[in-house]
């Protein structure tokens, strides 16, 4: 392993891949600025701000020699007994003039700049900027200019060109290109091309300044006073890396969180502003059971029917017709005993938790749909507790979502037609429960034929999913229980509604389309009312304490083979799976699609 | 052009440009009537490429255009038994200020660089040969052309040259009048299309130059230079010219036969052949008679703008690779001297200087682009009267740091911008202070910063928000 010399401090670095100077001094703790150099773009060397002192050791006498000039650091590979100096008065003259230069004709608006915060233009003045401004330049005009998905403030470019080599190396799309020359350059677009493909949201991201600004989240929060959690976007069976960005449990932003294995530094825009339905008003908050009252009297004790009473309940059920006002499910109260299923009824989660395992076990043959969008835990918990109503229960993997056909970037990013995160880990689940192989259409024609007499399914969909027709498939169920996210014609069928929480509210893991499973914590609390899936789940069972995705994973991991290597430490990464594909051996093989 | 025969150096007779006064010198008869392309067709059936190659390493030919890199050795960087295609760049994008032996060769001995780039390009391998043309150079255009259609038509050019089995094609590419095209790796950037930004090196274009390929650039006086070393000798070469250095052996001398450009303040200016080592006086004097109406000259730009100021009393220095360093010059550069009389102010040469620079900067590394940028709205602010003596002191720590002397930017155009204003300030700086005091007898001892904004003065103008 090459031995290279940081600041003095010796420390070893990989043979391969090749690092160069600023990835080498990051290992040893040594942070060289840079604005051009991106590790998942070619090297520009133009920004200059890497600038660094190099020289080599010879290996018999241990004589360092310098080179006279300084090099950036983007373009030097770090090779054995190359010695890196960062902290030299020349570095640091260095350093402080191209941030002087950078700042003549920058406007400072960072009162009103969305990058303020996490700017490196700003950070790297504090660090290594001159105190003083010297220059009588004036600074700038203001301007700002639509480039099509993204918007540019003209003015405070610096010209570092990542978000060009983007369009050229990784979307292959070419849209954005530097115009003029000197200090007149800018960026721009060729007129009637704007910049309009899926993967546009990253050059915002990749922008060290406040140039490219975001249309979705463009003056929505200052950025510290967020948090950012890690995350896996749902939006389709990639499974990206991201970082969800929340204030006082809202989603504001959503950003690519770096990870080799699976997305490397970027994102589709259809992932990236995919969260807004978590924020959705129509979303469902209270759990709901047809009829004015229990079937069974002996039952009914205690059931807590009573309206919320909030603004919202009324267009949160805007759209399932013929279901009274609250004030009118008061009234329905006082009717106690007599049935009326054109009706709902509110149900506290504490009494639902006593009345589902009954009215479960009542309806006879269960089944259970584990929608793709539950987490790996989600899923088996479901099942276990379905399966400890009805030890035949069929479990089964509920409607994917697919259309389209995968949309594949030239240096392989691709976004996925198969618009869910997690039929692999879900379906694996299912196969664990069944042993045998029993799809989304199997399920129907079972209800269809009064195989299956009462129904879970699980959602979690962001749009709609069902149709009217397909929802009349279940009309035969006596029992069936909806958890979702949105009223859809299945939720109108249903024998109890539950609203779900959406993805970023729930802790758990995800496997993606190539069996890499990651772990990630819930960013944000559901709305007023939802209970995560989890613990619901969790109390049906009648688990002590609380649910914790984590310990959760290591029962999966010691009961079903294909997890089993999530069973140690899961690193942010995630963690590949396809190993115990092979060691499942033949007789689960073929059973998930 | 004031053909003066009568003065020679060392009695010294012309080769480079020979042909230049020859009516109709630039057609393919008369090139040949006086012993045109012999050279080629011997060379193509006595010599292999590589004795080229030694040939012209033993020279000692350093580049014509400005750096002054010995071909022979950037010939030798290219690798060993490439299967191709190697590529052959003649850089013709003469837009140094000041400076114009290029077109001078182009328009009026146009065979003789395409006998040059033949050669070379058998030396080299190389199968393709462009011309990177200037774009103002129209006549050079069109007489460059009618060359290459002759050397085609008699056999020059093309498949299978002279029966020797190599061959060569050869194609103008003209530039779209930027002088960063004129840096080898700009230059290879623009012929493929793209602006012209020059690469970072290493890699270095003899192993991944155009169209990522094994490339050679060179200047066409470098490529006519390769065509009398093989014509002549290398003894002949070396008998011309700056011997190297004996003390400093990394200097690999200053032989051969140089054109001169002279222009300015000058009664005859013009191209001048001559051999390396010529000195300012001499130039001027000799060749230029004089500087123009009797008045002495006050400074010299020794060889393009880019290469700074000589002040009137280092007009001795010797024009050769070396020498205009010790006078605190960037180097000899083109060769293409502007001589500026004792009436010029030095505040204009400057402003001139940093306009050029400022406007020319490709943009592409920081220093460069804002700091040339930021020189020029000193200097101007300068000349509107409004100048302090700090901001001289400010544009010489602008000028020290850009460049890739310092290390600071990609190419060398930032050393070209900041040779100007290094050289005028620390040579005439008298002038330039008496000059802020006289213009700016309020403020040319204020210290503190200019403010960049005045609210007040309408000065800044909040543009149009989309």
């Amino acid at each position: 392993m090459p031995t290279v010399i940081v600041n003095g401090k010796e420390i070893q670095i990989p043979e391969r891949p090749r690092l160069n100077c600023i990835q080498a001094a990051e290992r040893a703790g040594v942070e060289i600025p840079h604005y051009c150099y991106h590790p998942g773009l070619s090297v520009a060397g133009n920004c200059r701000m890497c600038l660094v002192e190099v020289g080599t050791r010879d290996p018999k006498t241990g004589k360092i020699t310098m080179q006279p000039k300084l090099v950036p650091g983007c373009n030097t590979p770090a090779v054995e007994g190359t010695v890196i100096v960062t902290q030299s008065e020349k570095v640091r003259q260095a350093q402080a003039m191209v941030e002087e230069g950078l700042l003549l004709r920058h406007p400072i608006d960072c009162p009103i700049c969305d990058k303020a915060g996490e700017c490196l233009l700003q950070d790297y003045y504090f660090q290594y900027g001159q105190k003083e401004r010297r220059a009588d330049v004036k600074p700038f005009t203001s301007r700002r200019r639509d480039l099509g998905d993204v918007t540019l403030f003209v003015d405070r470019c610096i010209l570092c060109t990542r978000c060009v080599r983007f369009t050229r190396e990784i979307s292959g799309t070419k849209e954005l290109m530097v115009v003029n020359r000197g200090a007149h350059e800018e960026i721009d677009v060729v007129a009637g091309h704007p910049l309009r493909n899926n993967l546009s949201g990253n050059v915002v991201d990749l922008c060290p300044v406040g140039a490219l600004a975001d249309k979705d989240f463009l003056y929505q929060q200052r950025v510290w006073y967020m948090q950012s959690h890690p995350g896996v976007c749902t939006g389709c069976s990639t499974g990206c890396s991201i970082w969800i960005d929340e204030n006082q449990d809202r989603i504001y932003r959503l950003r690519p969180r770096d990870n080799p294995a699976v997305n490397q530094w970027w994102m589709c825009n259809e992932g990236r502003y995919g969260y807004h339905h978590v924020h959705d008003p129509r979303r469902l908050t209270r759990p709901l059971r047809r009829g004015t009252s229990l079937p069974s009297p002996d039952s009914g004790e205690g059931q807590g029917v009573r309206a919320s009473g909030s603004p919202g309940a009324a267009t949160n059920l805007r759209s399932v017709p013929g279901l009274p006002s609250s004030a009118e499910n008061t009234v329905g109260q006082a009717n106690r005993g007599t049935q009326d299923t054109t009706r709902w009824t509110d149900v506290e989660w504490s009494q639902l938790v006593k009345e589902l395992p009954e009215r479960l076990r009542e309806a006879g043959r269960l089944g259970v749909l584990l929608s793709p969008f539950l987490t790996v835990e989600e899923a088996y918990l479901l099942a276990t507790f379905i399966r400890s109503v009805d030890e035949n229960a069929v479990v089964a993997l509920g409607k994917i979502p697919r259309w389209g056909d995968d949309e594949r970037f030239p240096q392989g990013f691709t976004v996925r037609a198969e618009k869910c995160p997690n039929r692999r880990g879900v379906g694996k689940v299912a196969a664990y429960f069944m042993q045998k192989w029993i799809s989304y259409e199997d399920v129907l024609s079972a209800v269809a034929a009064g195989e299956i007499e009462g129904l879970w399914v699980a959602g979690g969909y962001k749009t709609d999913w069902i149709d009217p027709a397909e929802a009349e498939q279940f009309h035969r169920l006596r029992l069936l229980v909806v958890q979702d996210l949105f009223p859809s014609p299945l939720t109108e069928r249903a024998t109890y509604q539950l609203p779900g929480a959406a993805w970023a509210e729930r802790e758990g893991s995800y496997v993606n389309h190539a069996d890499q499973l990651q772990i990630v914590p819930a960013a944000v609390r559901p709305p007023l009312g939802v209970r995560t899936e989890a613990s619901l789940y969790w109390e049906l069972l009648g688990r002590k304490g609380m649910f914790q995705a984590r310990k959760v994973l290591d029962e999966i991991a010691r009961e079903i083979i294909y997890f089993s290597a999530a069973i140690g430490p899961v690193p942010e990464t995630g963690i590949d799976l396809k190993s115990n594909l092979l060691a499942e051996g033949g007789e689960m093989q073929g059973l998930t699609a | 052009m004031a053909p003066d025969r009568g003065v020679t150096v060392a009695q010294y007779e012309p080769v480079l440009s020979a042909n230049f006064h020859k009516p109709d010198g630039h057609t393919l008869a008369v090139y040949q009537a006086g012993g045109g392309y012999d050279t080629l067709r011997k060379t193509l059936k006595e010599k292999s490429p590589k004795e080229i190659v030694e040939l012209v390493r033993a020279s000692n030919l350093r580049g014509r255009g400005g750096a002054g890199f010995p071909t022979g050795l950037k010939w030798s960087f290219l690798p060993e038994n490439h299967p191709g295609p190697i590529y052959l760049c003649v850089n013709a994008d003469e837009s140094e200020p000041g400076t114009f032996v290029n077109r001078v060769q182009m328009e009026r001995d146009p065979h003789q660089v395409l006998e040059g780039i033949i050669l070379s390009g058998y030396a080299t391998r190389a199968g393709t040969a462009y011309i990177y043309l200037r774009y103002e150079y129209p006549l050079c255009f069109k007489r460059l052309q009618q060359a290459i259609d002759e050397a085609y038509a008699a056999g020059y050019l093309g498949k299978n040259i002279l029966g020797s089995g190599y061959s060569l094609d050869v194609y103008i590419h003209r530039g779209a009048a930027a002088y960063v095209c004129g840096e080898e790796t700009g230059l290879i950037e623009s012929i493929e299309g793209r602006r012209a930004w020059p690469r970072i090196k290493p890699p270095f274009p003899a192993v991944e130059g155009l169209f990522r390929k094994p490339t050679v650039v060179n200047n066409v006086e470098t490529l006519s230079c390769v065509k009398h070393i093989v014509e002549r000798g290398v003894d002949w070469f070396k008998s011309l010219g700056t011997p190297a250095d004996p003390n400093d052996p990394r200097d690999p001398g200053s032989y051969g036969p140089k054109l001169y450009g002279l222009s300015g303040h000058v009664s005859r200016p013009g191209c001048y052949e001559a051999p390396l080592g010529l000195t300012a006086r001499e130039l001027i004097d000799e060749f230029g008679g004089g500087v123009w109406g009797g008045r002495k000259p006050k400074a010299v730009v020794p060889g393009g703008l880019s290469t700074g100021v000589m002040s009137a009393d280092e007009l001795d220095t010797p024009l050769d690779f070396s020498a205009p360093m010790k006078v605190d010059c960037l180097g000899l550069g083109t060769g293409c001297a502007v001589v500026l009389d004792e009436t010029y102010s030095m505040v204009d040469f400057l402003l001139g200087s940093c306009r050029f620079f400022a406007h020319e900067s490709c943009g592409q590394c920081t220093p460069c682009r804002e700091g040339t940028h930021w020189a020029l709205q000193m200097v101007r602010r300068i000349k509107a009267g409004h100048g302090r003596l700090t901001d001289l002191d400010l544009l010489l720590e602008i000028a020290d740091n850009i460049g890739i002397l310092p290390g600071t930017t990609i190419c060398g155009l930032a050393d070209g911008a900041a040779w100007p204003i290094k050289n005028a300030i620390r040579k005439f700086r008298g002038e330039f202070e008496d000059y802020i005091r006289r213009t700016n007898a309020g403020g040319w001892m204020v210290t503190e910063p200019v403010p960049a904004l005045e609210a007040d003065s309408g000065q800044w103008t909040v543009g149009s928000c989309q």
